[in-house]
């Protein structure tokens, strides 16, 4: 992938990053993207972070 | 892939119409009840629908456009709308005919309260039921993708990159072992189950027919790509927290780690692909053509509906008389 990074904030949900090679988690780990689109953890309870994996629905404050 | 076994009158007269040549004056009268969970019914569309994608062994690939067997598909597509345009009627009520479309999407999604296949899959099923939904299922994921595929020629601009974009996903982005139909094989595989397409298509239920057949009705009528959008998106949209449950209950019952691997892979797919679909497909639709919006809800609608009619079938199926308590 080349170009543009460009990312933007799902209300109450992930971020949805277009054109990204990898993503640095809170440890600073690397980790490589391999989808057109990822989403990537927005509410600090995803369980594959850096990755969303939808928890942010099971919490009650929308 | 083998034809089916007839379940009644119309598999029988559709299959002795792909066995027989020149069979082009089909015309026969559908009973007067509901298609939807007629399995005779829904398993003639089906094969009809199936001439567009993989065809059957022994059957002419021209019969695709055999006259006769359009004709029946449109009876059938007919009735099949009508009922699921009623059913859908009152779910959306609620939903305003202007707004965020995207948003609408997704908040019919958080407002279904369908029956709970997927926390029945990951707390308490068995083994073999673990495996009974995988065969039930068989029939849509081991062509997961390809009815929405149909409608990218008849999108454009922004809802078709973004379509495009989520179908070079789910199709494994340039790696053949990651397509998620294949991803499906290796599931039934590693449970121990058939991994050929069309291997179960005997056993499975009027319902998990109807399905998969809403899809290639949306995919492959032209009129209906709205439709088709906002299936796929509320497809998507109910797709990520019911796959963590159902990972959970795969390794719950001890079935190897590649079953699990199919829904650990939508758990992070279609937390992306719900946003795709409900905001760059179906927004930039909505956008571009206004007059599609009706079609994109009721598209939502119907995937919900059926979702909640075949989840209701296998509860009742795996715990009789429990399903209407909980």
């Amino acid at each position: 992938m080349s170009g543009d990074v460009v990312v933007r904030q799902v209300p109450d949900g992930p971020l949805l990053v277009r054109g990204a090679d990898t993503i640095q988690d809170e440890n600073g780990e690397e980790h490589e993207v391999t989808r057109p689109v990822v989403a990537v953890c927005a509410c600090g309870k995803s369980a594959r972070k850096p990755w969303c994996d939808s928890t942010h629905k099971s919490i009650p404050d929308r | 892939m083998h034809l089916p076994q007839e379940r009644g009158p119309i598999s029988r007269h559709v299959i002795q119409a792909l066995t027989h040549e020149g069979d082009d004056s089909l015309s026969l009268a559908l009973g007067p009840g509901d298609v939807t969970g007629d399995e005779d019914v829904q398993l003639a569309l089906w094969m009809i629908y199936e001439l567009h994608y993989r065809g059957f062994d022994g059957v002419p690939d021209d019969r695709e456009w055999d006259l006769g067997l359009i004709t029946l598909r449109r009876s059938i597509e007919r009735r099949f709308e009508i009922e699921l345009r009623n059913a859908t009627r009152d779910r959306l009520v609620p939903v305003p005919d202007e707004g965020d479309i995207g948003r609408q999407l997704l908040d019919l999604v958080a407002a279904d309260d369908g029956p709970a296949l997927a926390t029945f899959l990951h707390r308490r099923a068995s083994r073999e039921q673990v495996r009974d939904f995988l065969r039930e299922r068989s029939v849509q994921q081991l062509k997961e993708s390809d009815p929405q595929s149909f409608v990218l020629p008849r999108l454009d601009g922004a809802p078709k990159a973004a379509l495009a974009e989520l179908q070079y996903d789910e199709y494994g982005g340039g790696r053949p072992e990651r397509l998620h139909a294949t991803m499906y094989g290796d599931a039934l595989e590693a449970a121990g189950l058939d991994r050929s397409y069309g291997a179960y298509i005997d056993e499975v239920s009027a319902l998990s027919l109807a399905c998969t057949n809403a899809m290639s009705m949306f995919g492959l009528n032209r009129r209906l790509r709205g439709a088709a959008m906002g299936h796929l998106a509320a497809f998507e949209a109910s797709s990520s927290v019911p796959s963590r449950k159902i990972a959970g209950g795969i390794e719950r019952v001890g079935l190897p780690a590649a079953v699990s691997a199919y829904f650990h892979e939508h758990v992070e797919a279609d937390a992306v692909h719900e946003h795709v679909a409900s905001t760059d497909i179906c927004g930039a639709l909505v956008a571009a053509e206004p007059s599609l919006r009706g079609d994109v809800l009721f598209g939502a609608a119907v995937s919900l509906h059926l979702e909640a009619l075949s989840g209701a079938e296998l509860l009742d199926r795996w715990t009789p008389g429990l399903e209407a308590a909980s």
